[in-house]
């Protein structure tokens, strides 16, 4: 193993155990809509946007075998192969996709990155790409119509979005003070 | 936090092998989309309803298997009722729930230790020693990591707390980052500089 390698395997470790200490987080709850917002899913934004999209997604990769084998990582203290085979399965292999995307879009802005364009990919990555693996995945499992699938998880979104604010300012701030991805 | 819900026990649903399990849980649920009807549903119901019964898994510990699950699984009920009728509602309910139960059996009867072993043993064979070293590597490092990003983060809200500072997100996410990454590259270091053919030189 290279040096590089060896740091690469250690950042990607690490921000699975940054999922897993996210997922302690008791989930808030919106006053108006009622639906429980985590943390979880803030992680794979930032996941991305600060490792970039290789080691972003592979550190999801990491996180979600150690959910499978049955440790209960997930927020609410789930685990277990179960967790994939419910409705919101598709969200949770989504979260490798997604922080793919957002690293990939964080890494071509790199040179002019900014509040405005990390808030961009993280909104693109970690919610459009993230809901148009997660959606489809509701359809079939339980056999709605894409629409009413896309119906029901619209109350998810503003929660996503607040998310995407604070993915945002993070990963802007560590660029500047501790960068990890280079710059192309 | 870190035990997983392993019932112990010594049946032939606890000591088949890990790998057998996955294989047999992909398949259950691979057929009961591919041939949808109330017989196979009917007949996975009864062999898990068996394993069930032979691994001697206590009432008690089903019902919080598949209490968590609940919640969604009514959701969809309702939305079906308005799409189809009862009895198709009924029907996917119970597919999510067969198909819950059985994962649920599998991490019930199988220690994290041994599916991570077998895994890993199972990734040496069709990948080349040095990933699959890499991905070992990688599963222990996450193990050791979680303990001590949650005391980075434990020690950064009380730094903020004394500095009168209030407890908002990106206050304490930001520098919980910084120094976990800063962390993460003292045990790379580490690593490289005890590896039995000393650091590469770049």
């Amino acid at each position: 193993m290279t040096n590089d390698t060896t740091r690469d395997i250690v950042l990607i470790a690490l921000f699975a155990a940054i999922m897993a200490v996210l997922g302690v987080f008791p989930p808030i709850t919106l006053p108006l809509i009622g639906v429980p917002i985590t943390a979880q899913s803030l992680g794979v934004m930032l996941a991305g946007g600060i490792l970039g999209a290789r080691r972003g997604a592979l550190s999801m990769v990491l996180f979600l075998v150690l959910v499978a084998v049955g440790l209960p990582l997930l927020s609410g203290g789930r685990g277990g192969f179960a967790v994939f085979l419910g409705p919101s399965g598709g969200f949770l292999v989504g979260w490798i996709v997604a922080a793919f995307v957002v690293g990939l879009t964080i890494e071509r802005l790199w040179p002019r990155l900014g509040h405005v364009n990390a808030f961009i990919a993280c909104v693109f990555g970690g919610i459009i790409v993230l809901y148009a693996i997660g959606i489809p995945w509701i359809a079939f499992a339980a056999e709605i119509s894409i629409a009413q699938a896309f119906v029901g998880s619209m109350p998810f979104v503003p929660g996503d979005l607040i998310k995407a604010v604070i993915a945002s300012a993070v990963i802007v701030t560590v660029a500047r003070s501790y960068p990890v991805i280079t710059s192309p | 936090m870190l035990t997983s819900d392993y019932v112990p026990g010594d049946s032939v649903v606890h000591r088949a092998r890990p790998l057998i399990k996955v294989g047999l849980l992909f398949l259950v649920c691979t057929w009961l989309f591919v041939r949808e009807g109330w017989l196979s549903l009917a007949a996975a119901g009864l062999v898990l309803v068996a394993f069930f019964a032979i691994a001697r898994i206590p009432p008690k510990i089903v019902v919080a298997a598949i209490r968590p699950a609940l919640w969604v699984l009514g959701l969809v009920f309702v939305a079906q009722l308005f799409l189809a009728d009862w009895r198709f509602a009924g029907f996917v309910v119970l597919r999510f729930a067969v198909m819950i139960l059985a994962a649920s059996l599998l991490t019930l009867t199988t220690r994290t230790s041994d599916l991570v072993e077998a895994i890993e043993r199972a990734l040496g064979r069709i990948l080349p020693a040095r990933s699959a070293e890499a991905i070992s590597l990688a599963l222990s490092l996450c193990m050791r990591f979680i303990p001590r990003v949650r005391d980075i983060f434990e020690e950064v809200k009380n730094a903020q707390r004394a500095r009168g500072l209030g407890t908002s997100w990106r206050a304490l996410v930001t520098p919980t980052i910084v120094r976990a990454l800063k962390s993460a590259d003292e045990i790379a270091r580490a690593i490289v500089a005890r590896s039995p053919d000393g650091p590469h030189v770049r």
